[in-house]
């Protein structure tokens, strides 16, 4: 039962709120070029951190926006929210 | 070494119990085996347990970094069922079902299993045809398969609630007899047994830091106990598999969640079969304590917390009270978490790597105990003969490369 | 007889309740629990065990109660393993005892009790395994002796309520420590909640007679809770317990509204589930006294100290006649003077430590009352209740008695005391660690982990003054943290009447069987599970070392109770066989519920009609009385078919696909998605999403499109139309509107912020009206005359604005059938009108309106897919033969991924149609594909049928199927396997009716 606090509604109860997984995955920009493997890794393989994961959420009961939270998947304590677009910000577990 | 039998125990009885030895014992890690499975749940107790008995390797060790079972084993809604739509995964399971059926002689360790049947509910047209689809595709490959009409419904399990007028109506299901539920930690403890007697070490509170690869081989491990060398090295990690892997600078497709189960208060039998709905989403059956043993969905956030949470458990509740009236004025005694590693397409991964003597077994998601046996048998495989066998070949990482996923979202029964 | 003392407790003597239990008709007053009721009627027995159907009687007096569990009221509204000391006393209460049969005096389940050296921990892991055919039997037999108490019969007719809450600071605990912290929090002015799990607040106070300033406590109690309850800024929640601490600070809690009464007022909820969100929490959640583990110390009559204590003070009842009373520790002491003030006989206080404590001495001195130092109760004697207590002296290592030292003291009432437990189940949960104080025997809260801090006794601090200070030091506090800058004001610390000072206790885990005869019974350590130390010792024996090997092993602490008075005691026992420190054996997790939660109230109030939203068209009023029977699609309920007369559905599909083909169809297409679609940089937003291009579609211009998942797999389809340059209309499928609108803004958001392109879900702004078949431009011209309907001033894929019949509506000449169709939408509210206007203009063409599954016919007669029945999340454009949309141009999502190596093989399951040898033959969908005429098992199929159907047109069943290869298999044979069948069938491409140029 996490509280997060969106950017632009303030904090608000987990349950208004999809989580969209692992963050700061770019897409490819030459998808043609890339051989099996590389574009496996772009779909399928994730970091999935035991301790501080990037991670991308929408207020999905909200305001509709995505961003992103810096998360401890061990404690769930809540280190960052910032937007999408910014870089990961430094944070101590 | 005690066998375990009626006549066992009323000769113990007589010496008040006071004589009988340890079901495993608790050995100092040597410095070097021929094998190190990590992760002392079911699968890698059963991967030991199968590499000493059917491929001679003794000279092994579990390394568990809390108590043997202390993960998902002990954490399940322990179903158990083969009833899933590909050939590939129908293979997988039944052939796990299949040695359940003899486990409790096995092992001379009587793990419960109890063959009451598993039925997945239908409640739209769409439902029926997957469930329909799933039950040609398991006749085909041998597994047994039925469909169960409503007043079918009703005889197997009176307090199911058959009502036409409710909101998702019970069009009929699907019922493996064979399918049922097995006593979760008696797995562990019986395969741990079993192991331990054929010489292999269990070695609980020993945690695994660090990987020892040289040259793109493995030669070791580094742990809380200091350093182990081994050749081989068999990972059955669950929800931390992708921190094992992460210690071989290797990513897996995976993304551990915690899984939310309860049970209720122990009550007089009235749920004599297992069953599951996906649409109205909850599945339940009940313990032999009398405990409604309930599964709900995931969090859908990744953790590694194995914390109860509300909102998943009030959904399923919800769909409890829907599906069973009755149920209402019961109590939920206990909830809990345990962190399930999902697979993009919710089937397992059994696998080599990119690092020589580095395999994983993992990727079980919300349905790893069903598998336990048939998982150990076929990785015991994989690590002693450095190649895969043929049930568990499709299962392979590289599948996530190449395209040829075994997609069984629906088979999984939970939301994800 | 024990019994009601003759005046004094929290009860109304002038108003007397009537109740029974177990048929038997008794007698209580308001203020009473069951358990205070039994035990005033001189129930000794309320229980049955339950493994060994051991009689069992009441232990506690609060909600660690382990042994009396009843089943309460009747028929819906019966609730098994109720505790006796959480029920109210009302009139007309009926309970049953639960776990005996045929009653609770004579019980044939004891027998349990007689094999019991058979039946040690574990047992069942070792036996039943011989013969392996037999085990369904033992475990039916396993089952009924298993469970306790019986479900109700019939659905609840009850209610439960939700509520959702936030405060500055959440106090859970109303005893003297929490009352503080909730004055002291309150006058701050924070927004306070205090939950108490009893009816009344008080705590310890409300039993142990304790006094503040210089008065009784419970009148210190009563000018707080009056000065809390006139504040506006806090909430007062009695008969509320505290159940779940999760994360950031969300503690749930169970309010029992209506338990008190026979059945809830009319409107009134049950029980209602409170969710707060605290910006601080106080736990205030005392301390429960642990039973002493002994030989038979489940007797009848073996009750905790603090529980008698309370009996006598709260309930005026005194528990027993003759008492002695066993300790370690100094709270028996004014338990004693308490029981001997009320008439009870306190026969001796059996003091375990080497002396007892001089200040409380001398005044049970003054009472007459023996105090036995350096002496243990070894063994109890009696069955169904308390006989007498035998007496010894241990050894130095207190393993043992020493012989000749025994005495045997007749009684009717054991009362224990071996130390007390801070109840800190809800500060374990919100994950923080715990700390063993090997002093005291117990664990106490170690660092927080969420803005919690734990004061009074749970905090280990039993002596009431420091409660007092604890809690209104913690109040302001916590106040001040969550904000609230101003200071408490008002009177000082309330002041407690001094006492003689607490001495140390002297924690032991269990006590060595000295007596004789029953000295050496069971000694429990779970009572409700009915574990023993001896079990304990077993598991560490066998090599059960973990605390939660030994707890799953036992069973131990997995009761109703959680293990509440059992935990710490399991813990000491194991340590001790295991001859480690307790801290190594660790202490098992704490799990959410603290106590039970109703199901009823976790599902609150939606269930039943309200268990998911019904999405209804807007013409879904006319669809019923048109007769239409529904289909649930997702959330919405669309017509299937509409039968006529005494039409079955088989006949009634027919006559509505035979009328789309032959004249007019009339369908509601209402629930398909709409996406609207506008921006710039819209067009390039949909050539990245769909497989095909979307630059060079002309305004006014329709397209069919498929959006493939990163994976290559179809996810979605639809047409969409441009309604202008920078403007498009989007249609999804039924069920993935939602998800299609979470996909397209996730990359838009995340992926492409470059691009602006604003998304907006219209499904339910527009009405649409599918018309459909040779007839469709005969009726468009006589509800739209000034427009030009001809093929070449409005050809297929292409929409118009246009009036039809008045409204003003888009026509998309797009369909589904492969018959000219016409799709009219509308505002959704002008839908009912437009289509009685569809309706009535087409009479002269026996316009039919067709349901969902006419529309499968249809569709599947010209081989159009269905998304999530010809594809299931496996399939690429190239499976479904739809090669030629997908792009070699330009990237889309997806894209790469169809160039896999397995992606891209040619023999992948390809969508084909079926057509049965026999004509007559329905093949059911999902039957499997097989090479051979043999579907015995075991056998890898080749592919699957997707969907079958009769059609009328044809006069014949046919499927489509995906089969491997299928591509290149036109013209081969199949058969098709289900239930042992194997049909013949031939492989055709997937497009049965052509419908030529009548539907251009």
């Amino acid at each position: 039962m996490l509280l997060l606090e969106c950017p632009w509604c303030g904090p608000r109860s987990e349950e208004e709120f999809s989580c969209g997984g692992e963050g700061h995955i770019v897409r490819p920009l030459n998808p043609d070029e890339l051989d099996d493997a590389a574009w496996g890794d772009y779909v399928f393989m994730r970091r999935n951190a035991k301790g501080v994961h990037f991670e991308r959420w929408r207020h999905a009961h909200g305001c509709g926006r995505w961003f992103n939270v810096a998360r401890s998947t061990v404690s769930h304590e809540i280190l960052a929210v910032y937007r999408v677009g910014d870089d990961k910000p430094k944070v101590a577990p | 070494m005690a066998n375990y039998s009626i006549f066992a125990l009323a000769r113990n009885a007589l010496q008040r119990h006071r004589n009988w030895p340890q079901a495993w014992r608790s050995p100092q890690p040597r410095a070097s085996y021929d094998a190190v499975i990590v992760g002392g749940g079911g699968h890698g107790l059963a991967t030991a347990y199968y590499l000493a008995k059917l491929h001679g390797m003794r000279n092994i060790a579990v390394l568990e970094k809390g108590w043997i079972g202390g993960g998902n084993t002990g954490r399940n809604t322990t179903i158990v069922r083969s009833n899933y739509l590909n050939p590939e995964s129908a293979a997988i399971y039944d052939h796990a079902l299949k040695l359940w059926e003899g486990l409790s002689q096995e092992l001379n360790f009587n793990v419960m299993f109890s063959q009451r049947g598993v039925i997945n509910l239908a409640h739209d047209e769409g439902e029926a045809r997957e469930l329909r689809r799933r039950i040609y595709a398991n006749q085909l490959a041998g597994v047994d398969a039925e469909w169960v009409t409503p007043t079918q419904l009703g005889e197997l399990c009176p307090i199911l609630n058959l009502d036409p007028n409710m909101r998702y109506p019970v069009l009929g299901g699907t019922l493996q007899r064979r399918a049922g539920t097995a006593r979760h930690d008696a797995v562990a403890w019986g395969y741990a047994r079993g192991a331990d007697r054929l010489g292999v070490h269990i070695i609980e509170n020993c945690e695994v830091t660090g990987l020892i690869i040289r040259d793109g081989r493995v030669e070791g491990v580094h742990t809380n106990r200091g350093e182990i060398r081994t050749p081989k090295i068999g990972v059955v990690a669950a929800g931390h598999s992708s921190v094992l892997a992460a210690m071989a600078g290797i990513r897996l497709p995976l993304d551990s969640h915690p899984l939310q189960a309860l049970v209720s208060e122990p009550i007089k039998p009235v749920m004599p079969t297992v069953i599951m709905s996906n649409k109205v989403h909850a599945y339940m059956s009940q313990s032999d304590k009398g405990e409604l043993v309930i599964g709900a969905g995931i969090d859908p956030y990744n953790s590694y917390a194995q914390r109860g949470s509300l909102p998943v458990i009030e959904e399923t509740i919800r769909a409890v009270v829907e599906l069973y009236p009755i149920t209402s004025r019961l109590k939920m005694m206990r909830q809990w978490a345990g962190i399930v590693d999902i697979c993009p397409d919710a089937s397992p991964i059994i696998s080599a790597t990119p690092v020589d003597g580095l395999y994983f077994n993992c990727g079980w998601g919300t349905g790893g105990f069903k598998a336990t046996p048939g998982s150990g048998h076929l990785f015991a495989h994989t690590l002693a003969k450095d190649a895969a066998h043929a049930i568990n070949a499709p299962f392979a990482l590289e599948r996530f490369y190449s395209g040829a996923l075994v997609a069984e979202h629906g088979a999984a029964a939970v939301a994800h | 007889m024990s019994g009601r003392t003759a005046e004094g407790g929290r009860i109304d003597r002038t108003q007397r309740l009537k109740f029974q239990f177990d048929s038997e008709t008794m007698f209580g007053y308001p203020g009473d629990t069951l358990a205070s009721a039994l035990l005033a009627n001189g129930v000794r027995v309320v229980g049955r065990s339950f493994k060994y159907h051991r009689p069992r009687g009441l232990m506690a007096a609060g909600g660690e109660e382990p042994n009396g569990l009843v089943r309460l009221r009747r028929g819906g509204r019966a609730e098994p393993n109720v505790r006796a000391t959480d029920i109210l006393l009302y009139d007309g209460l009926l309970a049953e005892s639960q776990n005996r049969w045929p009653s609770l005096k004579f019980d044939l389940g004891a027998l349990n009790d007689r094999l019991s050296p058979l039946f040690p921990a574990g047992f069942y892991y070792k036996t039943f395994m011989w013969p392996a055919s037999l085990w369904p039997t033992y475990e039916a037999v396993i089952r009924r002796m298993a469970g306790l108490g019986r479900a109700a019969e019939s659905p609840d007719p009850d209610h439960y309520d939700k509520q959702y809450a936030h405060c500055d600071v959440l106090v859970v605990g109303g005893g003297p420590a929490g009352l503080a912290a909730a004055q002291w929090a309150g006058r701050t002015g924070a927004r306070v909640i205090l939950a108490d799990e009893g009816a009344e607040f008080g705590g310890a106070l409300l039993g142990n007679g304790q006094r503040i300033d210089g008065g009784a406590g419970m009148d210190w109690v009563t000018g707080v809770v009056a000065e809390l309850g006139e504040a506006d800024n806090v909430r007062l929640l009695p008969r509320t317990t505290a159940v779940g601490y999760y994360d950031h600070n969300a503690l749930v809690m169970l309010q029992r509204v209506a338990d008190h009464l026979a059945r809830p007022e009319p409107g009134q909820p049950r029980q209602r589930l409170w969710q707060v969100r605290a910006s601080q929490v106080i736990l205030a959640s005392g301390a429960l006294e642990r039973p002493l583990v002994l030989s038979n110390n489940d007797r009848p009559g073996v009750m905790g100290a603090g529980a008698a204590q309370t009996y006598v003070n709260r309930y005026g009842v005194r528990p027993g006649r003759r008492a002695v009373l066993f300790t370690n520790n100094d709270s028996a002491y004014p338990a004693a003077l308490d029981l001997a003030q009320a008439g009870v006989d306190i026969a001796a206080v059996v003091e375990l430590r080497p002396t007892a404590p001089l200040g409380w001495l001398s005044r049970l001195d003054e009472q007459g009352i023996e105090v036995l130092a350096d002496r243990a109760v070894v063994a109890v004697e009696g069955r169904g209740a308390v006989k007498a207590v035998q007496i010894g002296k241990l050894n130095q290592a207190r393993d043992g008695a020493i012989r000749g030292m025994g005495r045997r003291i007749e009684c009717d009432l054991l009362c224990f005391s071996g130390g007390w437990t801070p109840s800190l189940h809800l500060f374990s949960q919100s994950g923080a660690k715990l700390d063993w104080n090997a002093a005291m025997g117990c664990f106490l809260p170690g660092d927080a982990v969420q803005a919690v801090r734990v004061v009074g006794a749970a905090n280990g601090d039993f002596a009431l003054q420091d409660c007092l200070d604890q809690g209104a030091h913690a109040g302001n506090f916590a106040a001040n943290q969550a904000g609230q800058r101003r200071r408490g004001r008002g009177p000082r610390t309330p002041v407690a009447d001094a006492g003689p000072d607490l001495t140390a206790p002297l924690p032991i885990w269990s006590i060595p069987g000295g007596g004789r005869g029953q000295g050496c019974g069971k000694a429990f350590v779970d009572f409700q599970s009915d574990v023993t130390a001896a079990d304990l010792r077993l598991a560490a024996r066998e090599g059960y070392r973990s605390i939660e090997h030994v707890k799953r092993y036992t069973t131990t602490g997995m009761g109703t109770d959680q293990g509440r008075t059992s935990n710490i005691n399991a813990l000491g026992i194991v340590a001790e066989a295991l001859a480690v420190d307790v801290p190594q054996v660790g202490h098992t997790t704490f799990r959410p519920p603290f106590a039970p939660v109703t199901f009823g109230a976790l599902a609150g109030r939606r269930i039943g009609g309200l268990l998911d939203p019904v999405r209804r068209t807007p013409m879904h009023t006319w669809h019923q009385a048109n007769g239409a029977a529904f289909e649930p699609v997702g959330q919405w309920l669309r017509p299937y078919f509409y039968p006529r007369d005494n039409e079955t559905m088989a006949e009634a599909v027919d006559r509505e696909v035979l009328a789309a083909r032959s004249s007019l169809g009339l369908m509601d297409a209402s629930t398909l998605g709409k996406i609207d679609i506008q921006g710039p940089d819209a067009a390039e937003f949909l050539n990245r999403i769909y497989t095909n291009g979307w630059k060079g579609l002309a305004v006014g211009g329709c397209r069919y499109g498929l959006m493939l998942g990163e994976d290559g797999m179809i996810f979605d389809d639809g047409v969409t139309s441009r309604l202008g340059p920078e403007h498009f209309h989007m249609t999804t499928t039924t069920g993935n509107a939602a998800r299609v609108l979470d996909w397209l803004e996730s990359w838009l958001q995340t992926e492409w912020p470059e691009l602006a392109v604003y998304c907006t879900s219209c499904t339910e702004q527009w009405a649409v009206a599918s018309l459909c078949g040779p007839n469709a431009r005969r009726l468009m011209a006589a509800l739209c005359p000034e427009l030009d309907l001809s093929p070449e001033a409005f050809p297929a894929m292409t929409w118009q604005a246009a009036k039809v019949a008045g409204f003003e509506t888009r026509i998309f000449r797009i369909g589904f059938t492969g018959e000219l169709s016409f799709e009219i939408n509308v505002p959704a509210g002008h839908g009912p009108a437009l289509w009685q206007a569809i309706m009535a203009a087409g009479e002269k063409y026996a316009i039919t309106p067709y349901g969902t599954e006419a529309m499968h016919v249809l569709r599947a007669e010209v081989g159009f897919i269905i998304v999530g029945q010809e594809t299931d999340g496996t399939v690429t454009p190239h499976d479904l033969g739809l090669g030629r949309m997908v792009s070699g141009k330009k990237d889309f999502l997806g894209k790469r991924s169809l160039s896999r190596a397995d992606t891209s093989r040619p023999d992948r399951p390809q969508l084909v149609g079926l057509l049965a040898d026999d004509p007559a033959i329905r093949v059911p969908e999902g039957a499997q594909l097989i090479a051979g005429a043999n579907p015995a098992p075991p056998q890898v199929g080749i592919g699957h049928v997707t969907s079958s159907y009769y059609s009328p047109t044809l006069g014949r069943g046919f499927a489509l199927g995906l089969l491997q290869g299928g591509h290149g298999r036109h013209g081969e044979a199949v058969h098709i396997a289900y239930d042992g069948n194997a049909v013949r069938a031939v492989v055709t491409p997937p497009r049965f009716v052509d419908v030529g140029e009548r539907a251009k």
